[in-house]
């Protein structure tokens, strides 16, 4: 994804910001890239190179962590963040049926954004609310028992229009 | 005076104020509302709104305390009432008009409301009590005994409870004591293997070394696991104190817990113990006046399976990517920094406490003889009573499925249950009476893991489960090994393939075949254990592998490729136009006779048309193979 100027000189500023409280030590590592993403919502390859230059270490190594570990993302992810729980329960109870419904209706693939980046729409192990099965979280809150209707009740909640009728499979969904 | 007696004096009046400040509550009617996440999940924040709200309209002068989960998940949103002369009662399934009614009729006036009453938490003349019923005989718990009744976020009510008695004990003796102790319980880890606690403890100690470390493994990774959030959200202190007590038996002053990054409130409830504790005096430097210093951090997981495994947890500590290496040497000689480290389990170190505090003899009592204790159990899945249940090892599965989870939703016969995750196995009906411990499940093909259980049910297809945990595996293998990283990958492109009706002959020889490699080439307990869900699956359920391959068919009708929708005309009713509304992708119109059609070639299968169609018709069904649709020859009219 393309960053403008902007981004890359925020991105910049705040790392540099989270630095100043870490020690030059590779066990400070995970929780500086915790950090820039708390911070940035994502993990830019300009910060990934100023952590590499604050640690002392080859920024392939930074790359190493940040792309071995499923926490960090490399692109700034939506407005709004879409979570499908794939653990056990929710794909017994049909967890995949209702990744497919949000992947439909937002009309991205999962790890993508939404051209407008009000959306972006992840799969993730288990958020431990196997009770509540099949399971979404959007942002920070959790949405039990989510069914294909309530897929498009959420989204009509954050105030999208889903045409209905005119939508193909993998189109984009028109914002108001 | 000498330095246990200080303890001994400083741990008492700690106790004490703690006890007056825990009386102090029950001066007025308490109201407790389960707020971990299975709770919020529920709504339970809105409800812990309407309570406060109700409460102040009323004028009623009530307390209201956030606790964790009772493990009543199912039933979630929990509300628990004590009002003086009445005994505490639990309400389950609130909703804001429950909520408003209790503190209307309950506390404002003397209906007790025992029509939304799940049970009272103690035995009395009036509302039957959770021992009352076959759950509450079975379950037995030790870990779990606080959770959901105390507020995590106050150290009082912990200590109130008897909590940090043990550590107060512990420092009074010796370490070896307590390693003993530990050792002479026969505790086993519950983090999935089973290794004696004690004589990880024994290692660590006896490695040379000033420096080392303790850390509490919270990066509970196994999907359909959820027992050490629970725990964390519920009661932190419980785990902080074994962690205090492990680090004082193995001579460690520094701690960390390691929790996953996806356990946002975990994180934020342990941070919070940690502070509360230190400013009590029962962590830093100097604790109870002992001489002894201990202190903790919280690490945070960053969503790797594989880090909950002991040497890649390790390494990611230390900022590289979480790749497990070769033991030995073993973590308790040279762990964190090369330093000896000792790494336990949630569960593990919140038994810790509890057996320093009665006995190891105590703790014997309970449980089988090569496995001593309770496991906690996360229930999940085809099962009414899901949630978390605490039980003495030795408890069949019979029990737990029946009895602690009342058994199979929507009168649908039981298939398999699924033990341990990713790691473990589907055990199939004829398992059901077998006594559960560490041993009976590796022998059987499945594995304790961390105790997820998640239960099938006639509608869920065994291949398509063992497509799923190998799936995961798959995803979650660092790479290292070759076999883990390119073995894993063939078994799922064969069970895919099974899953699409593209299976061949041969392919069940070979999944097996491939299953003893993955196994003998893997480095740690995820390649050495990844094949158990396809083994186990072969080995009690081979018919369905035969049905998908020979017949092209899914009997549990669940793989998408090989089942389609279908709505019976002679059950559809021409009036009603629900599946036309809830079709997601518009495939569902009427035909001339207003007899609902599905158009085979628009639908994704999702299933919204079977949930919508009202019960009283039934009239949509799953056909598999598909090209059953076919042969049932109604001729499809495209408008």
């Amino acid at each position: 994804m393309h960053l403008t100027e902007e981004e890359k000189r925020v991105a910049l500023e705040q790392t540099g910001n989270i630095l100043e409280n870490y020690s030059r030590e590779r066990g400070n590592l995970i929780p500086i890239l915790q950090q820039v993403q708390e911070k940035l919502g994502y993990v830019p390859l300009v910060a990934m190179e100023e952590v590499a230059r604050h640690l002392g270490i080859p920024a392939v190594d930074v790359y190493s962590v940040a792309t071995f570990y499923n926490q960090f993302r490399l692109i700034p992810p939506g407005k709004h963040q879409i979570k499908v729980c794939m653990g056990t329960a929710c794909h017994m109870k049909g967890g995949n049926i209702i990744l497919d419904c949000w992947k439909r209706r937002l009309g991205i693939d999962v790890n993508q954004v939404t051209p407008d980046r009000e959306f972006s729409l992840e799969r993730v192990a288990c958020v431990g609310c196997c009770t509540m099965a099949p399971v979404t979280v959007i942002d920070e809150e959790v949405y039990g028992k989510v069914t294909p209707t309530r897929v498009d009740g959420l989204l009509f909640s954050f105030g999208v229009k889903i045409p209905k009728g005119q939508q193909k499979e993998g189109e984009a969904v028109e914002q108001q | 005076m000498s330095s246990s007696s200080i303890v001994a004096e400083t741990f008492a009046k700690l106790r004490q104020k703690s006890r007056t400040a825990w009386q102090s509550l029950r001066d007025r009617p308490l109201i407790l509302v389960g707020t971990a996440t299975c709770g919020r999940a529920a709504g339970a924040l809105e409800i812990l709104k309407v309570i406060k709200e109700e409460l102040e309209k009323h004028g009623i002068d009530a307390r209201v305390l956030e606790v964790g989960c009772m493990g009543h998940c199912y039933a979630e949103p929990l509300v628990t009432v004590y009002k003086p002369g009445f005994p505490p009662i639990s309400y389950g399934y609130v909703t804001g008009g429950i909520a408003a009614r209790l503190v209307q009729d309950f506390l404002g006036g003397d209906d007790p409301c025992l029509e939304f009453a799940l049970a009272a938490l103690e035995t009395n003349d009036m509302v039957p009590a959770l021992t009352d019923f076959p759950r509450g005989m079975i379950e037995k718990p030790i870990i779990l005994d606080k959770c959901g009744l105390i507020d995590p976020e106050k150290i009082e009510h912990y200590i109130a409870l008897g909590g940090y008695a043990a550590l107060a004990r512990a420092l009074t003796r010796e370490p070896e004591w307590v390693v003993e102790e530990i050792k002479a319980s026969g505790l086993r880890g519950r983090g999935g293997a089973g290794f004696p606690t004690g004589r990880k403890w024994e290692t660590c100690r006896l490695a040379p070394g000033e420096k080392k470390y303790v850390i509490c493994n919270a990066d509970e990774g196994d999907p359909g696991a959820f027992m050490d959030r629970a725990i964390l959200e519920s009661n932190p202190h419980e785990v902080l104190e074994g962690l205090a007590i492990a680090a004082y038996a193995v001579g460690a002053r520094q701690g960390y817990f390691y929790i996953r990054a996806e356990y946002p409130l975990a994180v934020e409830r342990v941070k919070k113990a940690i502070e509360e504790a230190r400013q009590a005096g029962l962590l830093g430097t100097n604790i109870l006046g002992s001489g002894f210093s201990f202190n903790v951090d919280v690490f945070q997981g960053s969503g790797a399976f594989v880090c909950g495994e002991e040497t890649a947890l390790i390494a990611s500590m230390e900022g590289e990517p979480g790749l497990p290496r070769h033991r030995p040497p073993f973590p308790a000689t040279a762990g964190l920094w090369g330093k000896p480290t000792v790494i336990n389990n949630v569960k593990t170190l919140a038994y810790v406490p509890h057996i320093i505090e009665r006995g190891a003899q105590w703790f014997r009592e309970t449980g089988t003889a090569g496995s001593p204790g309770t496991a906690v159990f996360a229930l999940a899945g085809k099962v009414i009573n899901t949630g978390l249940a605490e039980v003495p090892m030795g408890t069949t599965l019979r029990q737990l499925v029946y009895d602690v989870g009342s058994g199979i939703p929507k009168g649908k016969s039981f298939k398999a249950v699924q033990i341990g995750g990713p790691s473990g196995g589907c055990l199939p009906e004829a398992a059901l009476d077998m006594p559960i411990d560490f041993d009976s499940l590796s022998q059987a093909g499945a594995m304790m893991g961390s105790g997820g259980m998640v239960i099938l049910d006639e509608d869920d297809c065994m291949v398509e489960i063992a497509r799923f945990f190998l799936d995961f595996t798959q995803k979650e293998s660092c790479g290292k090994c070759t076999m883990c990283r390119l073995g894993t990958r063939q078994m799922l492109d064969i069970l895919e393939a099974i899953t699409k009706g593209q299976g061949r002959p041969g392919d069940i020889e070979l999944l097996l075949e491939l299953a003893e490699d993955v196994k003998a080439g893997s480095l740690c307990g995820l390649g050495k254990t990844a094949p158990n869900p396809v083994l186990s699956t072969i080995r009690y359920f081979r018919d369905e592998y035969e049905a998908h391959i020979k017949e092209r068919r899914c009997p549990a009708l669940m793989c998408r490729e090989l089942i389609a929708y279908y709505i019976l005309p002679e059950k559809c009713e021409r009036s009603c136009d629900a599946c036309v509304g809830s079709c997601p992708v518009e495939a569902i119109y009427p035909n001339e006779d207003r007899i609902k059609v599905i158009d085979q070639q628009k639908c994704v299968k999702c299933a919204s048309c079977l949930e919508a169609c009202p019960p009283q018709y039934k009239a949509v069904i799953k056909l598999s193979p598909p090209e059953l649709v076919a042969e049932r020859g109604r001729k499809v009219n495209i408008p």
